[in-house]
Formats: C-alpha cells, structure tokens, sequence
C-alpha cells in the first residue's frame, strides 16, 4: 500500500512543480510518465511529448539540442529531444555520454522537406526504465497526424532535397539495439560532452537540467564548419559519430577488431594497415582498412561508397552515399603518410 | 510452523520461477511476411516457438531475434525457405543476439551479406538449416552461411551451406562447439573454425569447396589463442573449385585443392577422416605470414596429430606458386601431408610421407626454404583431445 501511494505523492508533486513553473502552457498536461516507465504505448502522441505533435513542438521538460558532428541518415533532417521528469537533472561523466535520470527519455524525430513542405518520417525514442533503456521505432501517418509504433520497421519511398529517390528504411526494435548496444545492454549514442556545444552545456547548467559538465580542450568539429578544422579531427568525429558505435569492444561489431572510437590512439584498432576479419565481398579486394596514402585501396573507404547490403557500411539506416563525409575520410587516408 | 511456512514460501517461488506457459506463433508466407515475421520475432517471449509454415517468404531485409530462449522452427529445410533474393538492406539475413535459442528446419537463400549470423548467443542451435546461394559459386554471394561468432556452447548439425564466397560454416572466436553431420558444397572454404576453443569437426560431408575444413588463429582479434580442435571422421573430397574468395579475406590465400588447413593454433587432431582427390593437400599446416602486432599471438601450429586417416588420390595439381616446378622436381604428387616447416611439435601417425618446404622463419616467402620429404614418425601420437561437453540441456531441447 505504501508503493501506490507513494508513487501517487511523486506525481502531485511533480505535477505542482509544472503548475508552478510553467502556469502559461496549461492546455496540453504534461508528459506521461508512466507510458515512459512502462509498455509500448501506439501512438507516439501518447508520450505528449509535443505540442501539437505535427510542428514538434516540445512540451513543458521537453528540451531541444542538436550535435557538433551528427550522424548520416540519408540526408534527413533531425529534430532532436531529451525530456527530464520534473525535478531531475543530467550529469556529465567526463567528455563522455551524458548520465540520465531513470525516468528520462531521448526523442529523434526524421524528417525531409523544408517548411510547409516538411515531412515527417519517423521517430526514434529511448525510453530510461527501471531496468535499463528500452528503444521503440513509431512511424509518422501519410496525413501527418501523428506516428504509430513500428516495432517491425518498415520502408517508405522518399523524394530527396537533390530530387533523387530513396527507399527509406526504418529501423526495427532489434535493429535499434544493433547500433544503440555494448555489451548487450541498450545505451544512448548521441549525447556525448565532446559532441555538444558548450553554449548548450552552459544554459542547460543555468537552467539546473546538467548539474555540471567539465570544459574540455578538444571538442568534436562543427560539421557544417568542418573546413576550418584539421581533417584528421573531422574524419576522426564523423568516424566515432558514424561508426563506433558498433566498431568499438563491447559493440555489435566487436569481433572486427576495428575500434573508431575519438578515444582510439592505436593505429592498427582504428585500421590502418589492419586485414578484414569477416568483411566477405565486403572487403572488395583490398587487403586493409585503411591503406596510408591510398584511399582508393581502403576498405573503409570502398565500403562507405556502396550502396550495396552486404558490401556497404553503416550496415543500417544508410540506403544512399554520404558524399560529403565520403569525402572527408578520402582526404585524410590521402594525406597519411605511405 | 515455521518450517511448514518456509516450505510454502518455496513452492510459492518455485511456481513463479516457471515460465509462463509457452506459445507457438504460426507464420504464414504471402502478404507482409517481412513485417508479420519481424513482429513475432520481437514479440516472442522465452520459450515460445515461432512456426515458419511451409512456403516462400519473400523477404526486402534482415530479420533478426534479441530474445532469449526461442526456438525458430520451419517445416523442413526445402519446404521453408526464407527468400532475401530482393533484400536491400542489413548485412545478413537473420541475426540473433539472444540466448538459448534453436533455429531449425528451414532455409535462407540468397542473402545479400551473410545468411545467418549469431552473434554472443551463447547456447545456440543451428539444426537441420539450409543456407545457400543459389546461383552456386560467386564472388558477389555473401560471406559466411551459418556463422556463430563471440559465443560459448554452440551446436550446427545436419545442415547444408552451398555458394558461400568465404566459409559455408564459420564459428569465430568462440569456446565449447560441435559441428557434426553437415554437408557443406561449393564454398571457399567449407567448415571454418576461428580464434575458437575446444571444436568437434566430425562427420561432415565437405565436397567442391576451395578448402574442405579450415583450422584458423588471426592475430589482432578480441580473441586469439585458438586450439583443442578435433576434426574427426569427415570426408573430405574433391574440393578443387577455383577460389572465388574476394581478395583481401584471409580465405583468398587458400590454395584449390585443400582438404584440412591448419593456420596457427595449439593442439589440432585430425582423426579418421576420409580425404580423397584434394588436388593440392589432404593436410596443409602453415603459419600465419603476414606482418602482426599483438604480444599475444603465437604464428606457428602447435601440438598437431595427423592419425588413423584414409587417403585416396591428391596432389597432383597444388595450387600456389611454384607447386607444378615442385612436383616435377619430386616426380610424383605433393604427399598428403604438407607442412611449410614452421610446426612445433607434428605427430603423423600415418603411413604417407610428409612434405616439408623447409621454411627456417616466420614471414618467410614460401619458395625460399629447401623443401624435404620427412618419413613419418610414426610414433609419438598425442593423446586424444577430450571430448566436448555442451550442456545437456541444449541436447535435450532437440527431442
């Protein structure tokens, strides 16, 4: 008896702490925390994590942020979210993931077009539970109303800014853990220290939702400002962005051997002069990852510049060539020196 | 009272330790098989059995199982086939994570990366499943058809791998394995195990493939150090057919024509086995050549019994350089056992001779060293590797 009510008391509570912090937005009640907790709600609007949902508006503890160097989804568009219970705080380990409070929530919604001419595709939530992060695909209707959960994943033809046509792939449930794994349990990618702008981390100091964060000397690259970088650092961040989630030990593709971690120093673990393990016809007829000087003869290179399932690399939620983080990798495999 | 109580709290938790009682899902091909498919392979919960009805499940990307204790199960490995001819996405077709599982009774073809990969699952069972690529050898089919890896206790029997372009049955650094009763046609190399302890490699059928059986430790790898590998009472015959390995794979460097390669690794049996018409070898030992950096690792086989086979004709075309001069220069085929001289410690116990290249290093080309002829020692023999033990639980969940 003591459990209900408890848990009764912590949800007056919060629901007093919004009352009071934010009295202006009263129409839309607050996040429901107990579709966080707990399930697989259907629809994705049964969080109330927007406001309305179509224009993304974020409702009240929901907070908007975006990452120096993101990850490549065919050229869509990423509105990201955190949403903290009332109350709660992040911490910062290091330059590392950011910590979550059990209760929390991490909210990626895909989308192409600009302006009226926005679409929404899909959106990926990462929901902390009791006993750990739990991640759900939810797939946005044709009429844009609202997204309804695809625990399968699905495909959706896509028309592409540049025109081209893509068939879009959403991830399903286990497909989301392939890529957020180590050592087989569920975490978040994105929100590391080192990926977030120190602005960011500054405001959301002052607004008590990070309880602290150290300032650190080597922060990742700015993607759109990329050029006034090193390229060693720009390829460096959209490796560890892109690809260490699986390449690193403990992740799904741990017994690579490869590790692009930021953190990696070892030249052979980041694939310089190292021989594939199992990359079949995947390895295209090149002998090593990265081959000093000679991006046309890497591995790592041909596979980022395939479309094709079982050659190309991510392995997931890529049907198209980045060219642009093509391009950053080929430029520093050419200036490494032979 | 007190003891009557402390009884009844036990019960009380050995009824909630039960699983709830299992489900079975029946799968039907046709309409959203993708989709209805993928949903029951999330859903499922431990110890439920998902049904693949007989027919072709027109299949656009990978599948994939992250629940523990499920037993996936087709109505045979031609009546089920699950079909990733137009798949266009992931890098296999069906790919486990979880535990306990049991894959049986139906088939993958034509997967564009791998067929299907297990990954971590400790306590799998691949039985009676058919992978293939059905144009047969190919340079653009996947790599590996059943393929374990980072796991203990696994179990591939009575199942049939043709096309793969690297190794039709791949177990990667793993411990505690059996592969028996396979028939594996047509790949690179036909068995492969890997940066792997404690294998049985026994009664398989490994015909037309670059390589029959392949015994393997890579350096630079989570895990190195492989050994304790039996293979026992194959047969291993006629594997002639041209590599068709992409480069850059270590199985590329395997020369048409090997029946059993040893690469590196400590304390390797080969036992019984029938090898027949292999046109390079019968038994091929080397070390590991290439540059390396791991403190770990040691290049060269160890502790190798060759004993109590059966060799039929071989040889008479080995498939590397030098191999015709060699065999002119010999004046008959490449005995059956082959070695680069770099062994520590080969027991052959049978009567054929033995060819060394005589290599002196590691890293050494290959046409270098004064190759001999060694008579067999004929003594020596090692005592048997002990057999491995999986869990009775995981023979007992075929019944």
């Amino acid at each position: 008896m003591i459990r209900p009510l408890a848990i009764l008391g912590a949800a007056a509570l919060a629901l007093v702490g919004a009352l009071g912090a934010r009295a202006t937005v009263l129409e839309m009640p607050p996040v429901d925390d107990g579709a966080v907790m707990e399930g697989m709600v259907r629809s994705l609007s049964d969080y109330r994590f927007f406001n309305p949902e179509t224009a993304q508006i974020p409702n009240g503890n929901v907070i908007p942020y975006s990452l120096n160097t993101p990850l490549y989804s065919d050229g869509a568009d990423k509105l990201r979210f955190i949403y903290l219970p009332e109350g709660k705080q992040l911490t910062a380990d290091g330059e590392g993931l950011l910590q979550f409070p059990v209760g929390s929530a991490i909210i990626k919604t895909f989308a192409f077009g600009e302006g009226k001419d926005r679409k929404l595709i899909e959106t990926r939530v990462l929901l902390h539970r009791a006993d750990g992060w739990a991640a759900l695909p939810y797939r946005w209707s044709e009429d844009q109303s609202d997204a309804k959960l695809a625990l399968a994943g699905g495909r959706v033809p896509i028309t592409r800014p540049d025109g081209s046509q893509i068939s879009y792939r959403i991830p399903n449930k286990n497909q989301c853990k392939q890529c957020h794994s180590k050592d087989g349990e569920v975490i978040p990618i994105g929100p590391k220290v080192r990926n977030l702008s120190t602005s960011w981390l500054n405001k959301k100091m002052a607004q008590r939702s990070l309880a602290s964060a150290p300032a650190l000397e080597r922060v990742l690259p700015v993607w759109s400002k990329r050029g006034t970088w090193p390229v060693e650092d720009v390829a460096r961040a959209y490796l560890d962005v892109n690809c260490a989630h699986c390449h690193q030990p403990g992740g799904s593709a741990s017994n690579s051997g490869l590790d692009l971690r930021w953190e990696q120093d070892d030249p052979h673990a980041l694939g310089i002069g190292k021989p594939p393990v199992a990359a079949g016809r995947g390895a295209g007829g090149y002998l090593v990852s990265i081959a000093p000087g000679s991006p046309d003869s890497s591995i790592l290179t041909h596979r980022m510049g395939s479309t094709d399932p079982g050659v190309a690399m991510p392995e997931l939620g890529k049907s198209t060539i980045d060219e642009e983080g093509l391009a950053v990798i080929t430029r520093w495999i050419a200036q490494m020196e032979q | 009272m007190k003891k009557l109580m402390i009884a009844a709290l036990m019960s009380a938790a050995s009824v909630t330790a039960t699983p709830v009682m299992a489900e079975t899902h029946t799968i039907t091909a046709g309409e959203g098989a993708q989709e209805r498919l993928q949903e029951a392979l999330i859903l499922a919960e431990p110890g439920d059995e998902i049904v693949l009805a007989a027919g072709r499940y027109t299949l656009t990307d990978g599948l994939s199982l992250d629940v523990d204790n499920v037993t996936v199960r087709g109505a045979g490995m031609n009546a089920s086939v699950l079909d990733f001819t137009g798949q266009q996405g992931s890098g296999e077709g069906l790919l486990v994570t979880s535990d306990n599982v049991t894959l049986r009774d139906f088939a993958v073809e034509n997967a564009k990366g791998d067929g299907i990969k297990s990954k971590g699952a400790d306590g799998i069972i691949y039985h009676a499943v058919r992978v293939e690529w059905t144009n047969g050898p190919d340079a653009k089919n996947g790599a590996y058809g059943i393929y374990p890896v980072e796991a203990s206790n696994i179990l591939v029997q009575d199942s049939y791998v043709r096309g793969a372009s690297d190794a039709g049955i791949y177990v990667g650094q793993s411990e505690n394995i059996i592969v028996r009763r396979n028939r594996v046609v047509e790949n690179v190399a036909g068995i492969e195990i890997e940066n792997s302890n404690r294998a049985e490699v026994t009664e398989n059928l490994a015909t037309k493939n670059t390589g029959g059986i392949l015994v393997f430790d890579l350096p630079g790898l989570p895990k190195v150090g492989g050994g304790q590998v039996m293979v026992e009472n194959n047969a291993v015959i006629d594997n002639n057919t041209d590599n068709f390995a992409p480069e850059g794979n270590i199985v590329a460097t395997v020369p048409a024509g090997t029946g059993v390669m040893v690469m590196a690794n400590d304390a390797v049996q080969v036992r019984g086995n029938a090898l027949i018409n292999n046109d390079t070898a019968h038994v091929m030992l080397i070390a590991y050549s290439q540059k390396f950096d791991d403190a770990r690792y040691r290049p060269r086989p160890s502790n190798v019994t060759v004993s109590g086979n059966l060799y039929g004709s071989g040889g008479a075309k080995p498939d590397f350089p030098g191999g015709e001069a060699l065999v002119g220069m010999l004046g008959m085929p490449i005995p059956p056992v082959l070695t680069d001289g770099l062994h520590q410690k080969l027991a052959v116990m049978d009567p054929v001779n033995v060819l060394s290249l005589g290599l002196e290093r590691v890293g050494q080309p290959p046409l270098q060293g004064k190759p001999e002829v060694l008579t067999p020692a004929g003594s020596g023999d090692l005592p048997r590797l002990p057999a491995v033990q999986l869990p009775a639980e995981m023979e007992a969940r075929l019944k």
